[in-house]
């Protein structure tokens, strides 16, 4: 037997919306037929202060995998592997729950400005 | 229980490029309940609120799942109808994988807007577990004030004057109303303790029927705490007895947490914006009569658990 839903979705694809856009080029209903596809929107630039990892202090409990609120810490093979800078918001929740401070907030500010300095010194 | 290097190996299913404020408590809840669901299939219904306008903006999902959007006041209806749906088409053999259904909605949309509807899924058992992400005030639509507010709490239609010092009326206890409805599971439940979040939401996703759970969701732009602080506030929420850990199972109540100290409502007020005003001088008032109804209730829980009725020693 097939299930009735075999081909729900098929083909359809959701497209990124443009003002010029009239309603008959939206998908029918508003439906969106890939899931979690809120991950190709990037909400990093919200951030004005960065998390940075220290990798000597980690002991890899992932309790600020737990609390993140944007899934933005992406750990493999059950231990810590980076943070996913394209959708944290840099809440700061992270740094605050580490049992070891391994992780640190600096000023995004002041990484621009370093940047800078450091590229006009070469 | 598993541990949390386990539990980082199931799959995301609320993923990042929300539109959630930075260190909202929803993000935190709402992937710890999907966690427990850790291998099922999961549909989501949701009320509308923060987390569904935040998370569902065309032409983009958050949701690694099913979601089906609902009105403000019908998500139970929604989850329900979903379910019975399901239920038909795999007795007539057209759906063969198992699912499980969650709805998640705010206070506003589970205490007030919501509650009759929910208040039907939970009495024709439907098998679906209800998640209240509980921040005390219709914060979607710029923090007015539910009857989940607490009492003294400043809100746009509550505000702080030099005659009123907040919300005047005591917040409503919606663990306690659904427990009444004699479901086979409601529980209370608050993330700074995510082994106790993921226990409780496993048994939910376990337990055959309507289960319900209140899950306590700071919100930085509401409470106006310092924003990293999520944790440890929720943690003082618990201490002083303002969100007691409970369940109830098959109509009999269990404490969770019994905190050893007293620790007066006080430190739970202080790092909050909202509750700046009770410590002007002449507000003294609301802070005891906020701590008088908090240790009644704590008394009247205690009765339930079967446990010795005394307040924590000093």
């Amino acid at each position: 037997m097939t299930p009735f839903n075999r081909n729900f979705g098929q083909g359809r694809r959701t497209k990124a919306v443009r003002p010029d856009m009239n309603w008959k080029e939206l998908t029918k209903a508003g439906n969106i037929y890939e899931p979690g596809n809120a991950n190709t929107y990037e909400t990093g630039d919200w951030r004005t202060i960065r998390p940075v990892w220290n990798k000597d202090r980690c002991i890899h409990c992932l309790i600020c995998w737990r609390y993140c609120p944007d899934a933005s810490i992406i750990s493999t093979g059950g231990k810590f592997d980076s943070f996913d800078y394209k959708h944290c918001k840099g809440c700061g929740i992270c740094a605050n729950v580490c049992p070891v401070h391994a992780i640190d907030m600096f000023s995004e500010d002041e990484i621009d400005k370093q940047k800078e300095a450091e590229r006009n010194e070469e | 229980m598993a541990t949390l290097k386990e539990l980082a190996k199931v799959e995301e299913r609320f993923v990042g490029g929300h539109r959630l404020c930075a260190g909202c408590g929803h993000g935190i809840s709402v992937r710890m309940v999907l966690n427990a669901a850790e291998d099922s299939n999961v549909v989501v219904g949701c009320a509308t609120g923060c987390l569904e306008v935040a998370s569902t903006i065309y032409p983009y999902t958050a949701w690694n799942c099913s979601f089906i959007h609902s009105a403000f006041e019908n998500a139970g209806a929604t989850i329900g109808g979903v379910e019975a749906a399901y239920k038909a088409l795999k007795r007539k053999g057209k759906i063969d994988k198992d699912f499980k259904f969650v709805a998640f909605g705010g206070d506003g949309g589970t205490y007030d807007i919501g509650f009759q509807s929910l208040s039907g899924a939970m009495e024709r058992g439907h098998n679906i577990v209800y998640v209240c992400l509980d921040n005390e005030a219709y914060m979607n639509t710029g923090i007015q004030r539910s009857s989940a507010t607490p009492m003294g709490a400043d809100t746009t239609t509550s505000p702080a004057g030099k005659v009123v010092a907040g919300k005047q009326q005591p917040r409503k206890d919606l663990t306690a109303i659904m427990a009444a409805h004699n479901i086979p599971y409601a529980a209370q439940t608050a993330i700074h303790n995510w082994q106790d979040v993921h226990r409780k939401a496993k048994k939910a996703f376990d337990v055959e029927g309507p289960a319900f759970l209140n899950i306590l969701s700071p919100c930085p732009r509401g409470w106006r705490y310092n924003t990293p602080d999520i944790v440890e506030l929720v943690k003082i929420a618990v201490e002083t007895r303002f969100w007691p850990l409970y369940e109830v199972e098959n109509g009999k109540w269990k404490l969770n947490y019994k905190p050893k100290k007293y620790v007066p409502i006080e430190e739970f007020l202080k790092p909050q914006g909202r509750f700046r005003h009770l410590f002007a001088p002449g507000n003294e008032h609301v802070i005891k009569a906020i701590q008088e109804e908090i240790d009644n209730r704590w008394l009247a829980l205690l009765e339930r658990c079967g446990e010795p009725q005394e307040l924590p020693s000093r």
